[in-house]
């Protein structure tokens, strides 16, 4: 299934836009068992949308904060924003103290809970008719994973020093001649199954929803909007949580 | 045994027979058509079915282990189910990867 028009297609920016970025950034090249690229926007425009929903929940919940009166300690009785961002912030913290302990899970919150939230938001995109969810480019995943992966390496050498990469020649120096080969395998392994856990279930899900809307409009896609509510859920807390489980395994070298 | 014994000279026969005349056809076969799409149509299926196959046992491994916890201990159900979605989104990532190839490959027919 190819490209089809999405609701961004209505502006009128849209078309001298994309051959604008096409002219200068395009180009054509199939790499390997990939079939040729072609050039679409709609993925950054998708991103963007998600960036601004986000930004603006951002200022709706610190406003609340502020002007609740104390402080923010007692939670507002019906459901309304500042309820779900809490619910979503204790979903993921809970997430990380496992993994991590509460002090160091403190620390990270704003990056694993960021990508918690963008790759929600991206993933329910999928589900709204019109839209195609960014999450289900390699673009996007690919980019998130190895943001991921780089900040693991970054935080293991911020916390050991150089030290760091003495972990990679395993437990005795006669074996790292084998190890080495396995760690480096492993590790370039992570930020290729992240990106293509998350595009294969959100693309697969979107596609079966198309499928589906396509032959009995009326009441049998309602189970796939369902379905689709919770892989979207449970890919985000997925990412999440192996994010979070591998920047653990590079900081926690103090307790050997 | 013996009853075995008596039906082995007939079936060595039959196979004798049927495999001698599979090469002694092959002569005379069509010159053989270009099947390179039959080929990559083959791969998605096998691609997706066996990734399928494997990623089912496994999945039902998973669920059967938390269904029978849950069943020794039904107050830990909230406990159980957390690990238990986020084991069965670990294994299903490898049939993704089957699905990613079949995709491709169905792509390329």
């Amino acid at each position: 299934m190819g490209p089809h028009a999405t609701w961004f297609s209505f502006f009128p920016w849209y078309e001298p836009l994309r051959e604008n970025l096409e002219v200068r950034l395009g180009r054509e090249w199939t790499w390997q068992a990939f079939q040729a690229t072609h050039f679409e926007i709609d993925h950054i425009l998708g991103g963007l949308l998600v960036f601004l929903l986000l930004t603006l929940f951002a200022f709706r919940y610190a406003i609340s904060v502020r002007f609740s009166g104390d402080g923010g300690a007692v939670p507002p009785p019906r459901f309304c924003l500042r309820n779900l961002l809490e619910t979503f912030g204790d979903l993921v913290f809970g997430l990380m103290e496992g993994p991590m302990g509460a002090k160091n899970a403190r620390k990270y919150l704003p990056l694993i809970g960021t990508l918690f939230l963008f790759i929600l938001f991206c993933n329910l995109l999928s589900l709204i008719p019109g839209f195609l969810p960014p999450t289900a480019t390699l673009k996007t995943n690919v980019a998130l994973a190895v943001l991921v992966f780089v900040l693991t390496h970054i935080f293991g050498v911020a916390t050991h020093g150089p030290k760091y990469f003495k972990h990679f020649m395993g437990p005795l120096w006669w074996l790292a001649p084998l190890m080495i080969p396995i760690e480096l395998v492993s590790h370039i392994a992570r930020p290729v199954s992240l990106s293509i856990r998350l595009l294969g279930n959100i693309s697969a899900d979107h596609k079966v929803g198309a499928v589906f809307f396509a032959l009995v409009p009326i009441l049998i896609p309602v189970i796939f909007l369902g379905l689709g509510v919770f892989v979207a859920v449970v890919q985000a807390v997925v990412f999440s949580l192996l994010s979070t489980i591998y920047i653990s395994t590079a900081i926690a070298h103090e307790e050997h | 045994m013996r009853r075995v014994a008596k039906l082995f000279v007939p079936m060595a026969a039959f196979v004798l027979t049927a495999l001698s005349s599979a090469a002694a056809f092959a002569q005379g076969a069509a010159p053989a058509a270009d099947n390179s799409k039959g080929l990559i149509g083959i791969g998605a299926a096998l691609a997706i079915g066996l990734a399928a196959l494997g990623g089912g046992l496994g999945q039902g491994r998973a669920a059967a282990s938390a269904l029978d916890g849950i069943a020794r201990n039904p107050q830990a159900s909230g406990k159980i189910f957390v690990p238990m979605i986020v084991g069965l989104a670990l294994i299903e990532s490898l049939v993704i990867y089957g699905l990613i190839i079949a995709i491709i490959l169905t792509g390329k027919l």
